[in-house]
């Protein structure tokens, strides 16, 4: 059973380095991905995004001038934008909006805002608990997630690096990528990187990039009636597990519970999938997500990685735009993974478009392995 | 270390501090169902009971996971250090820091024992060491 609701317009803001606001990046991804539905603000009547300021959905309703009969700001990290295709596809089907945008973008390059301990709340238990030893946030908790899997099952940096390698193939292809013209990566490049927190590199973290992007979610009826070929949402999952560093296992992530919830919901397996768009906050994010979801065993995903099957002409087209790690990264990936995995649906990827493509799925990660939200998309039948 | 963030305790976590001044390491016990947890709460995360109490732990642990912090998140840290998750004998797992060890002598499953580091308000850290580390 599928949700009944379509996207039908997605877009990028500015990528790189902007010079741009916060709510100037914000107005571009959200006017452009309504011009590419052939709608304007004033359909708009829902909208979901973070990352803005206290009231975030709120802000940008404001900035916007409009007043739309429903809102969410889930704070969720970069899984966020995945959790909202869920609660717009049920705001949608319970009637209470019909053309609901979904959007985020920062700035966070130009403005250089981002700290490598990241923020200290001092009501929480991770502030009395955790971020006195001096972690850095969220790399740390990433870094031991990598040496306790490399632990488990052989794997080594150089397994890690090949992520960061197939990342950049991939940019190579797309014109809007950070690392477009950086030429290829290789895996002794990776390893020579500054050690930050071992066995992560630089090179294995993401970039800081300033850029946003939106997607427009309406029901599968009136999708059937817009501008370019409705992509369907099939389904969806999400899972929440931890914000500390310390309460729960390390493996397997929760992204086993999302994909399941997603995969069951749409009637489909990951064999069904024909190009992944999964969260790649650092390298070692895309192995461990890979075995969640399904597309290989347990301490399988390195070789699948290495392997010609994740690249250009392979069957699993693995982060197709670059990704986190190549294209673009503005702090909260998500919203960018719909936006390539619709863009692949309709056949608009260019250089890196995958041949004829069904199903797509976007999988998002946010905070240290603390949220975790599959969407499975498909071409209308 | 200079400009230390230091720890506000709570109504929860207080007595839990003020042990540290003496050394103590304390986990908290549901006295309805027996779960030892750690960091401290106002419920049980077993049964929800709210009859909770303290008593001190062992000290001894295993590393679950470690990482070498080489760039320091602010100037009240110097790098390197490691961070690492410790899971104690008493079943939680807890964030800390490994003290006195060399990285090569680092491995997940190591077991390791309690130590202490001074905070300037006079409450102390939990931090571990490796049992017959080289370095001792």
């Amino acid at each position: 059973m599928s949700a009944n609701t379509a996207i039908v317009g997605a877009a990028e803001s500015d990528l790189g380095v902007t010079n741009a606001s916060i709510l100037t990046l914000q107005s571009q991804a959200i006017t452009r991905a309504l011009a590419d539905a052939g709608l304007s603000l004033s359909d708009v009547d829902g909208l979901a995004t973070s990352g803005v300021s206290r009231f975030s959905a709120t802000q940008v309703a404001d900035y916007l001038g409009i007043q739309p009969s429903w809102s969410d700001s889930t704070f969720a990290g970069g899984s966020a934008y995945e959790m909202y295709i869920a609660r717009a596809s049920q705001a949608i089907a319970a009637g209470q909006a019909s053309t609901i945008v979904i959007s985020f973008a920062s700035n966070q390059r130009s403005a250089r805002s981002r700290s490598l301990g990241g923020v200290v709340e001092t009501h929480t238990p991770e502030a009395q608990f955790e971020s006195p030893y001096g972690p850095l946030f969220p790399l740390s908790y990433y870094a031991m997630a990598a040496q306790r899997y490399m632990h488990d099952y052989g794997a080594t940096r150089a397994d890690l690096a090949q992520v960061a390698v197939l990342a950049r193939e991939w940019a190579l292809l797309n014109p809007k990528a950070f690392r477009y013209d950086a030429g290829p990566l290789t895996v002794d490049e990776v390893l020579a990187a500054p050690m930050m927190s071992s066995p992560l590199t630089t090179a294995d973290c993401c970039l800081v990039t300033d850029g946003g992007g939106a997607v427009v979610v309406t029901s599968l009826e009136r999708a059937r009636d817009l501008a370019k070929p409705p992509v369907q949402i099939l389904g969806y999952g999400e899972s929440t597990t931890n914000t500390s560093m310390s309460q729960v296992p390390l493996l397997p992530t929760g992204a086993v519970a999302s994909g399941k919830a997603a995969f069951s919901l749409a009637g489909l397996s990951p064999s069904d999938v024909d190009v992944v768009a999964l969260y790649d906050s650092f390298t070692i994010t895309v192995l461990l997500s890979l075995e969640a979801l399904g597309f290989c065993e347990p301490g399988e995903a390195a070789s699948l990685v290495a392997s010609d099957r994740v690249r250009p002409g392979g069957d699993i087209p693995l982060n197709t735009s670059g990704g986190g790690l190549s294209y673009c990264h503005p702090g909260q990936y998500g919203v960018l993974l719909l936006v390539e995995a619709v863009r692949q649906l309709r056949g608009e990827a260019g250089a890196r478009q995958v041949s004829n493509p069904q199903v797509a799925l976007a999988h998002g990660t946010g905070g240290i392995l603390s949220t975790h939200a599959t969407v499975l998309l498909g071409v209308d039948r | 270390m200079s400009e230390q963030v230091l720890p506000i305790p709570d109504d929860i976590t207080t007595p839990w501090w003020e042990a540290t001044k003496e050394g103590k390491f304390l986990l908290q016990t549901c006295l309805e169902c027996q779960h030892v947890q750690h960091y401290p709460r106002a419920v049980c995360i077993q049964c929800a009971g709210s009859q909770l109490h303290w008593v001190e732990s062992a000290g001894q642990g295993v590393v679950d996971s470690y990482t070498v912090v080489h760039r320091a998140p602010s100037p009240a840290f110097t790098a390197p250090y490691v961070i690492a998750r410790v899971q104690l004998s008493e079943g939680p797992t807890m964030l800390t820091r490994i003290v006195g060890a060399e990285e090569s002598e680092l491995a997940c499953d190591l077991p390791v024992t309690l130590a202490w580091d001074s905070l300037s308000d006079g409450h102390q850290l939990p931090v571990f060491q490796v049992i017959n580390s080289k370095q001792q």
